[in-house]
């Protein structure tokens, strides 16, 4: 098993090292249309699960709870144009806010 | 605002100190949410100094807050995953910045989605080396001073989902995720890869479910499904 520090090392050389590759790599390698578009939706698809288990997960189980309703509030914030970091406060608000209530 | 008086490069300007501002908050949440995930305030803010890549950082400290050290594994491939997209922003990049050794490298760590953004909404070559250039350093100073003070707080207050700021960072993510849902393929492989990863929380342990989610982005990248219009 890693230690805290081993794993924050290793993940941040990767980053580190996927962001040096691009400028070393000649332009022509990774231009293949479905190269691109994976790489593309593999972001969208890794958001959208950690929204999900973000707002559902609670360990090794799915629970529903304060987060939900709160991450409701910020997609119809984000729908209405509201400023990210006004979003991510509101978001915060409700699920405090609610938890103080029940 | 009177375009043909402002030059380009004043536009791209202000267009990344207003985007580096903005994102600033970004810093006070990650660095709360990551010392309630168990990370030390050094072990915080070394992950926005180096690693620098706010969905990885996000990604790395929420399977840590859910899976403990044992799920480091799955950690560092999520992180590693989403640092994907920064091969292809570097690729698009690569020309505006020029060649130096020094320069590219500077680069290469101010190489994220917002810089890129910025700099790829400039009209000439060099508004556009400005737009990454200021945008890039004023969120990584704001971010790592942001960090450092989130990481203080959060050291401070202890339980943090008290405070709400766990639902902050779904918000967050979702944030990230909003403009790329303009097109029937994004939105369809957005919700897949949730429903995938929620159904699987109970099943794999945590940090895997975010794994096999990416799954659903290589099935339908790869045949190119739900591509038959943009819905913009």
């Amino acid at each position: 098993m890693m230690s805290t520090w081993e794993i924050i090392i290793l993940a941040s050389i990767i980053c580190v090292a996927l962001k040096v590759a691009g400028y070393l790599v000649p332009p022509r390698a990774l231009q293949h249309p479905t190269v691109a578009r994976i790489s593309n939706l593999l972001t969208v698809a890794l958001l959208a699960a950690l929204i999900a288990v973000q707002t559902l997960g609670a360990g090794e189980t799915v629970q529903i709870d304060a987060r939900l309703p709160a991450v409701l509030v910020a997609a119809v914030l984000y729908a209405l144009r509201v400023p990210f970091a006004v979003v991510v406060i509101a978001a915060a608000v409700v699920a405090a806010a609610i938890r103080a209530f029940t | 605002m009177n375009d043909s008086t402002i030059a380009p490069e004043r536009t791209a300007w202000r267009a990344g100190l207003a985007v580096g501002l903005a994102t600033m908050i970004y810093g006070v949440s990650f660095g709360a949410l990551a010392t309630l995930s168990g990370l030390d305030v050094w072990q915080t803010c070394f992950l926005s100094l180096v690693m620098f890549t706010a969905g990885s950082q996000f990604a790395l400290i929420g399977v840590l807050a859910s899976g403990g050290l044992a799920a480091g594994g799955s950690a560092v491939t999520s992180a590693a995953l989403l640092g994907t997209r920064n091969v292809f922003y570097s690729i698009r990049m690569a020309p505006v910045i020029g060649h130096g050794f020094f320069r590219r490298a500077a680069a290469a760590q101010l190489t994220i989605d917002e810089s890129v953004a910025v700099s790829m909404a400039q009209p000439t070559r060099r508004a556009q080396r400005v737009g990454f250039w200021v945008t890039g350093i004023v969120i990584y100073a704001g971010f790592n001073l942001t960090t450092l003070i989130g990481a203080l707080i959060g050291d401070l207050l202890g339980d943090v989902s008290a405070y709400g700021l766990d639902a902050a960072a779904a918000a967050a993510f979702l944030g990230l995720l909003w403009p790329r849902l303009k097109e029937r393929q994004t939105q369809a492989v957005a919700v897949g890869a949730a429903v995938v990863a929620t159904c699987l929380t109970p099943v794999l342990l945590p940090g895997l479910p975010v794994i096999a989610a990416a799954l659903v982005a290589i099935v339908v990248g790869s045949m190119n499904l739900f591509a038959r219009r943009t819905s913009k």
